[in-house]
């Protein structure tokens, strides 16, 4: 019943899917292939790669990273707030507050409990 | 637009925001109160606790609407929210000592408690499925970090991991049904998709049946019906005790109450097809968490399978529906909740310096070692098992009767013969605590006293024999508060 209204959809898919495919088969078929062992590096912007890629990392990315999360979709939830400002009023200032509120209290008890520490 | 709320919004959710709240305040006050007193944080969450619950008691009887009617706090709620009040009390009761030598985080505990509690009152209240799945969410991130508070234990990781990836897969498929639902019926409203339910054009479009088919996988996930139990004997075994009793309690009715609103109040058209679906998902789970169960020598993993056979029952008093039948999982939600609490209470006093008594052998002659809480424990098995003059009896019996009113015969004969089973495994711990010796490697002397721990298992076993002997209090509460949920289907 609704499906005429996805049609564009659909072909857009199979543009994306059918130029992208061409473009690699018609590179695999006509393009030459003299690999040396320069070429066959992985290209790490130039750098000489060590190591493998596989390795652990300290638990303390996690931990910044996640830190970092938080207060990211923060900042993504203020944005259509301050947009809106005038329409919200007091009451949406009340409730930006309250959410803040608890935002800072998750900065205290990371803060306190050591995880913004590097070392 | 208009976003105006009044009190009446904030007053429909106040238990969920004191809570909430609170639980905030306990983590500060583990931050910076004076020398971590973790005596100090579990009077704070109790009272908190008993905060929300007399705000629940007040709003009793009046049924308010908040949030333009996506949350409720009629008597459904309300009497389900109770349950999970007193399962959590009972929960911080018997973690006093345990998470102290445990060395568990203190705030982060009670804290997390706190919020999974609000969740999971969230859930019973919802009438929209996107603040279902709120509720769940809240409910579900918190037990996952609970599992793995023993962070040194690689057992207990094991369960928050186990846990964490099998519950982000079922809730995947739950908001996956959800979204075909949506998509069928055009709201996210559990009245408004009965409504479109009743049109023959939206009844047969296939999406929503697989909605329904993908919510009932999704919720049988987290109340571990089998066949998607998978995760519960590993998750419950390798948490803390004091989670495990939380959680076989507490979030298992959560999803029950938020199954309910769902089928009763949304799927409420399609009401003859998931009841067979669930009949048979009933059948199953009795069967196998009964027969199962029967071979454990660990208690802990025995009571995890306990607690599947214990959903059957619930689910077989979900199928057969009506005032009576859904009555009756009110009234079992918080007879089950005793008796589970109570038994592992039992497990939880007798882990002595961070070494646990699990096994069957370590119970050898404990009825003469410790009397009182070898008492408590039989009480707890007869109840378990469905002995008359106990609250898990007097559930049963409603549960059962209610299926032969309506005619499922052969339902409840299986129900029985799945009680008579499970009469072995849990008389098996009476057996060992009365007649037989004990031995060099079980308990030789009663455990140390902790009067928070005593409280708990006597207030537990004190819910059993009253629920057991004076039953009509709890079940006119109970029935009460189903009659608006079959009266509008």
């Amino acid at each position: 019943m609704i499906a005429e209204q996805y049609l564009p959809v659909l072909m857009l898919i199979g543009l994306a899917l059918g130029l992208g495919g061409m473009f690699t088969l018609l590179a695999i078929m006509l393009g030459p292939k003299r690999p040396t062992d320069v070429k066959r590096m992985p290209f790490e912007s130039g750098m000489p790669t060590e190591g493998s890629g596989f390795r652990r990392y300290h638990v303390r990315f996690y931990l910044v990273a996640m830190i970092f999360l938080i207060f990211d979709v923060e900042v993504i939830f203020l944005y259509p707030w301050a947009v809106q400002f005038r329409n919200l009023g007091l009451f949406g200032f009340g409730e930006l507050m309250v959410f803040l509120a608890v935002l800072v209290l998750g900065l205290v008890y990371a803060w306190k409990k050591g995880a913004l520490e590097w070392e | 637009m208009n976003f105006s709320l009044s009190a009446t919004d904030f007053l429909t959710i106040l238990p969920e925001l004191i809570l909430c709240g609170m639980g905030m305040v306990v983590l500060l006050f583990d931050l910076f109160g004076s020398g971590r007193n973790t005596a100090n944080l579990a009077w704070l969450t109790l009272l908190s606790l008993l905060a929300a619950g007399y705000a629940d008691i007040t709003m009793m009887g009046q049924n308010l609407m908040g949030f333009s009617g996506t949350v409720t706090a009629d008597d459904f709620s309300i009497a389900f929210e109770l349950i999970f009040l007193s399962v959590t009390a009972l929960t911080v009761l018997l973690s006093t000592r345990y998470v102290h030598e445990r060395g568990m985080g203190y705030g982060e505990y009670y804290s997390l408690l706190l919020f999974a509690t609000a969740g999971m009152m969230l859930m019973a209240s919802s009438l929209d499925m996107l603040m279902i799945f709120i509720g769940l969410e809240i409910l579900s991130l918190s037990s996952y970090i609970l599992c793995g508070m023993l962070r040194r234990d690689a057992r207990s990781n094991e369960s928050a991991l186990k846990y964490f990836l099998l519950g982000a897969f079922a809730t995947g498929f739950l908001l996956y049904g959800m979204m075909l639902l949506y998509g069928a019926t055009g709201t996210i409203r559990l009245r408004e998709i009965a409504e479109a339910l009743r049109h023959e054009e939206v009844f047969v479009n296939p999406i929503a049946w697989m909605g329904m088919g993908m919510i009932l996988v999704g919720f049988g996930f987290k109340i571990a019906l089998v066949p998607f139990h998978m995760w519960t004997p590993d998750v419950y075994e390798g948490a803390p005790t004091t989670v495990t009793a939380f959680l076989s309690s507490g979030p298992k009715a959560a999803s029950f109450a938020a199954l309910i609103r769902i089928l009763v109040e949304g799927l409420s058209p399609m009401q003859e097809q998931w009841s067979q679906v669930l009949w048979v998902l009933a059948v199953i789970t009795m069967t196998l968490g009964n027969v199962v169960a029967l071979q454990q020598d660990n208690i802990k993993r025995m009571l995890a399978y306990s607690s599947i056979a214990h959903a059957g029952y619930i689910l077989v008093a979900v199928v057969v529906g009506g005032a009576e039948g859904l009555g009756a999982v009110v009234f079992y939600a918080l007879a089950y909740t005793f008796m589970n609490t109570g038994a592992f209470g039992v497990l939880i006093l007798t882990a002595d310096r961070g070494r646990e008594r699990l096994t069957f052998e370590d119970f050898r002659g404990f009825g003469f070692v410790s009397p009182a809480l070898g008492v408590a424990m039989f009480i707890f098995m007869l109840s378990l098992a469905g002995i008359p003059l106990t609250g898990g009896f007097a559930g049963k019996f409603q549960i059962f009767k209610s299926a032969i009113d309506q005619g499922y015969i052969w339902l409840t004969v299986i129900g029985m013969l799945n009680s008579v089973v499970s009469i072995y495994y849990y008389l098996r711990i009476v057996v060992v605590m009365y007649m037989q010796p004990a031995g060099d490697d079980s308990l030789q002397e009663p455990p140390r006293a902790s009067i928070p721990l005593y409280t708990a298992i006597a207030l537990a076993a004190a819910g059993v024999i009253y629920l057991g002997i004076f039953p009509s209090g709890w079940i006119g509460i109970s029935l009460q508060s189903v009659s608006l949920l079959t009266a509008g289907g």
